[in-house]
Formats: structure tokens, C-alpha cells, sequence
């Protein structure tokens, strides 16, 4: 992993050998770009690169590849995320290309939460092709230059090639094997789900680094910060394949309502700093739902500031 | 075989609404099977229409026919006669009935009684299952013999998605993960590495994708045989 392949801040600062801390922020329901730019100013510096999120729940949003090319103007680095349910091969080439065009160096490759969960649930999805043949695909137009058809791209895309794991989805005896093969097909980085259950990632990320895949992929562990016992509660219901103690429910449930946000991010902070020391992780990715203007206490709490300059 | 499920009688009330004559057509094929428009549900409309109508005080006529099958010609020129005494004609058969039907009788109208669904079976009385999505270029042994274009969600080839919990998918409480049964069954056959590298994209030209499909039969064609 010496030569770089996208030449983003990401891959330069893993690349470095430096614990990556890496950002989310959801474009608006809506053109309000003023909104989204505010969203920016509470990420930039604090965080390595954000993540777009496309569409995620299956909500209209506006497009992640917009709000990427955005926040290039804003002097950060996007993570573009694509999803597969909303897009054909056609339109994921075409979308690829015109990141690369905007100055988009990551990517994420995903799925895509079930169109049944958003606002449009009476949409057609696509599913022309799924996350791990998108990943081989970026992958193929980087390194080989091609299109899906074999025909040679002018001027090939560069991408930091991103893709999720889920530890917390089953059957869970596979999920290191689909981590293995996510980055067979070409994941340099993947971004796992929110953690929560830590005694569970654990067991996971041993069985990741006896199967060394830590040495041929970064592995950032998810992190999302609880703001209530509420909102605990209603992930563990509702949001599928998510793992949520009871033991962490009642933590914040022991403490006053006002208290439980600084629960929520001390639970966080003791999490990040378990992940800088375990094996086989190479950064966090801070997923504050909907809190970003929290996200620069967070990182300077967690001892993730300044964030390196490579 | 083909699965449907019938509308409403509301729904094919509104359509013959018009209509003083009718007639209701069965199909001894899948619908049949599916208990859906053989005899007895062809019976059972009927009864439902006439005593529907006779309440609104415009009572309905009604004849009843159950063809062979609705989707050959040979079935469907049985009506030549008599197709063009009726204001309307209800099919109960799948959606490939009333075409064929309005194919060949121009100037009458086809209601489509059920609402065509999927190619599956009876897992258990009563309940019936989607198991094909007709895509055209059938693999699945290399998943366990056991379909994720038909039966995950994303018609995933290389899952299960994140979503996927104790056997259930994400989309659906109701709906088993068809990926976990592929995983474990290629677990416990010690056949992982099948499961490992990616396939090639799906050439979706032989499904829907490529436009109306048709399969021609050179021999059968020619009177071979
Ligand atoms: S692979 Fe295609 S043809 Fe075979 S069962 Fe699935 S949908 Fe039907
Ligand atoms: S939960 Fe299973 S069946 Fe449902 S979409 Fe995901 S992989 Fe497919």
C-alpha cells in the first residue's frame, strides 16, 4: 500500500500511518445549500474526510455527488457514497466519472437500505449490479482504465475505493468472510457499522486480523454517538441490523435526561480510545447523526486534533 | 407455476359496472392450482357479483366458461361463438389469459379478475411463495440451489446485505433472508469458497430488461415435430 492510488487526504493520511478520524453529514431534504454549508464548517479540520450519505434510509435528499462537488468548493474532502438501488451501471459509470471530474477521490461503495424504509417506498430499485461488484468496478475503471465493456476510459477515475461491513448483521460466522472478500474485489478502507456492542467487535476483529485482513485494508470502526436513551431505544428497533446492548440503554437511561448526550459522547469517547489501541484498527468514523455542530468537541475530546496535515 | 391473487369485489365491480351481461371465464391451468380462477372461485364470483348488483338494484347476467388454458389459442378459439353476446368478459385467469383473449376477440373487452404475482409454489395450504424471477439465465446452483435474484430483496449476488437478521430480511418481519439460507447451507457443506470472488455482472438482456422475451422452438416451428 505504498503508491498512491487517489491521492486523497484519506488515503494520505492512512497511508502515513496515522489514526484516521473520518466524518459524516447527510445533504439536506431539499436545494438549501446554505444549511448544508453550515454543516461543513463544524467538520472542517476536525475530521480527515466526511461522508455524503446517498439517499440514506431511502429518503430524497439532495444528491451526494452535488454536496461532494459542494464541499470540494469548501476546501474538505468528501467521501462520495453511491448506493446500488437508485442507480444502474450506466448511471454509476457516468456518476464515477463526473466525481472524478469534480475532485472526488473517495468513494463508498453500498447497497443501500430497502427503498421500503424511505419516503418514496412505491419506487422501482434497481439493483442492476450489488456493492461488491461496485467496488470491482471502480476498482477495474481505475486500475485497467475500462468500462464494464472492456472499452478503454479517457482519463480513468482516481477513487480511494471505500465499502461497509456490517459485524452486527448475521449469520455471523460469514461476516469476515464477506470483509475478505469485499477487499479481494478492491476495498482499499471500509468504514464499518455504528458499534455499540464492543465485546462482540472484539471477537470480530480478532477473527479480521488471523485472517490478516487488516494488512491489505483500513479498517475504521463506526462510531455514532448516543444523544438520549430515546434514540438508543429506537435503533434497536427500528434500524435493521443493529446491535444495541440493553447494558448501554441503561446506561443512559441511569442518568437525567439532560445528562444523557454527555453520556452518549462519553460512552463514544471511551469507545475511540479502545479502537487506538486495538489491533487491526486504522481510524474511526464518527457518525453524528444530525450533530454536527457537536462533531468539533467531539474530536478534541476523543484527541483527534489537529488532525494531520499530509 | 404461476401465482395470483384475486382483486377485490369492489375493483371488478367498478369495471363491469356498465355491463347487464357478462361472462366469467376460468382457467384450468396455474389459477386453478393457486385457487384463484378455476371452477370453484369462477362459482364463487358469481354468486358475489349477482348478489352485489341485485342490492344496487341493477342485477347482473352472468354465463360461466372455464377454458383448458387461457394461454393457447387453440382453448381461447373454443369462445368464437359466443364471445361477442356479452357486454364484457371477466378472466380469472394470469395476465397472459385476457391478452390472448382480447389477441384474437378484437372488439370485446377482457377484465382481469386477479392480480398476477409471481412463479412459485405452496410452501404450505394456503400459502404460496415466489421462487423465480424469470431472469432468463438460471444459476442458481451456484447458490445452493436456492435464488437470490428472486428472493433477496436486491436480488444481491453476493450477500447477505447488513440488514440481514436471525434469518429475517430487513424488508420484511415476515420474509426470511433467502441469503442466510445460502450462507449456511454452503457453510455446513464446507463450500464457502463458492461464495468468495465476484461474478461477473448479470447480463440482464435474456430478463425484462431486454425487452418482451420470446422463445422460439426451430423444430417445433418447422413441423418436425
Ligand atoms: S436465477 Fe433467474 S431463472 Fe433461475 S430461479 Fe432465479 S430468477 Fe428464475
Ligand atoms: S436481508 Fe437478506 S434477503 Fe433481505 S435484502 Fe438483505 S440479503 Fe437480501
Amino acid at each position: 500500500m505504498s503508491e498512491l492510488k487517489s491521492g486523497s487526504n484519506l488515503e494520505k493520511v492512512l497511508t502515513a500511518g496515522h489514526f484516521a478520524f473520518t466524518g459524516e453529514c447527510g445533504p439536506p431534504k431539499g436545494a438549501n445549500t446554505k444549511h448544508l454549508l453550515g454543516k461543513f464548517k463544524y467538520l472542517k479540520g476536525n475530521v480527515d474526510c466526511v461522508n455524503l450519505t446517498d439517499n440514506q434510509t431511502a429518503v430524497v435528499r439532495m444528491s451526494s455527488l452535488a454536496a461532494s462537488s459542494l464541499m470540494v468548493g469548501q476546501g474538505l474532502e468528501p467521501n462520495f457514497q453511491m448506493v446500488c438501488r437508485d442507480r444502474n451501471r450506466l448511471a454509476m459509470m457516468s456518476d464515477i466519472l463526473g466525481a472524478h471530474a469534480l475532485g472526488v477521490r473517495n468513494m463508498l461503495c453500498l447497497s443501500g437500505d430497502h427503498q421500503s424504509f424511505g419516503n418514496h417506498p412505491q419506487a422501482k430499485n434497481v439493483h442492476d449490479i450489488d456493492s461488491m461488484q461496485l467496488i470491482a468496478m471502480v476498482k477495474k475503471m481505475r486500475d485497467e482504465g475500462k468500462f464494464m465493456n472492456g472499452d478503454d476510459i479517457d482519463v480513468p477515475p482516481e477513487m480511494f475505493i471505500g465499502a461497509a461491513c456490517n459485524p452486527f448483521a448475521d449469520p455471523y460466522e460469514y461476516r469476515v468472510y464477506r470483509l475478505a472478500n469485499k477487499i479481494e474485489a478492491g476495498a482499499d478502507f471500509i468504514q464499518t457499522q455504528c458499534i455499540f456492542n464492543m465485546e462482540k467487535f472484539r471477537d470480530f476483529m480478532k477473527k479480521t486480523v488471523d485472517m490478516g485482513l487488516h494488512e491489505k485494508s483500513y479498517i475504521l470502526a463506526g462510531v455514532t454517538p448516543m444523544k438520549n436513551a430515546g434514540m438508543a431505544n429506537f435503533m434497536k428497533k427500528f434500524v435493521p441490523g443493529m446491535d444495541i446492548p440493553d447494558e448501554l440503554i441503561n446506561r443512559l437511561k441511569g442518568v437525567e435526561k439532560k445528562d444523557q448526550a454527555e453520556e452518549g459522547i462519553k460512552f463514544a469517547l471511551e469507545q475511540v480510545e479502545e479502537f487506538k489501541a486495538m489491533e487491526g484498527v486504522a481510524g474511526v468514523h464518527m457518525m453524528a447523526i444530525e450533530w454536527e455542530h457537536r462533531v468539533p468537541e467531539i474530536a478534541k475530546r476523543a484527541g483527534m486534533l489537529p488532525r494531520p496535515v499530509v | 407455476m404461476i401465482v395470483a391473487d384475486r382483486k377485490s369485489l369492489e375493483e371488478i365491480l367498478a369495471m363491469v359496472a356498465d355491463n347487464k351481461k357478462i361472462l366469467i371465464l376460468g382457467c384450468k391451468g396455474c389459477v386453478t392450482v393457486c385457487n384463484v380462477g378455476g371452477l370453484k372461485e369462477v362459482e364463487i364470483l358469481t354468486s358475489s357479483l349477482k348478489i352485489a348488483r341485485k342490492k344496487l338494484g341493477k342485477p347482473l347476467d352472468i354465463d360461466i366458461q372455464v377454458l383448458e388454458r387461457q394461454c393457447d389459442n387453440e382453448y381461447v378459439a373454443e369462445l368464437s361463438e359466443s364471445v361477442n353476446d356479452y357486454d364484457g368478459v371477466i378472466s380469472m385467469a394470469c395476465g397472459v389469459g385476457p391478452q390472448f383473449l382480447s389477441e384474437m376477440y378484437k372488439t370485446q373487452v377482457f377484465y382481469p379478475a386477479v392480480n398476477t404475482t409471481f412463479f412459485g409454489g405452496a410452501t404450505q395450504h394456503g400459502v404460496w411463495e415466489e421462487r423465480c424471477a424469470g431472469c432468463g439465465t438460471c444459476g442458481i446452483h451456484m447458490f445452493g440451489g436456492l435464488c437470490p435474484i428472486a428472493r433477496c430483496a436486491k436480488s444481491l449476488l453476493h450477500g447477505p446485505c447488513g440488514g440481514s437478521s436471525e434469518g429475517i430480511c430487513e424488508v420484511n418481519a415476515d420474509t426470511e433472508c433467502i441469503w442466510d439460507s445460502i450462507v449456511k447451507k454452503k457453510m455446513e457443506a464446507g463450500q464457502l469458497e463458492d461464495l468468495m470472488g465476484v461474478k461477473g455482472l448479470k447480463d440482464w438482456t435474456t430478463a425484462r430488461d431486454g425487452g418482451p422475451r420470446r422463445s422460439i422452438r426451430e423444430e417445433l416451428v418447422q413441423g418436425k415435430i
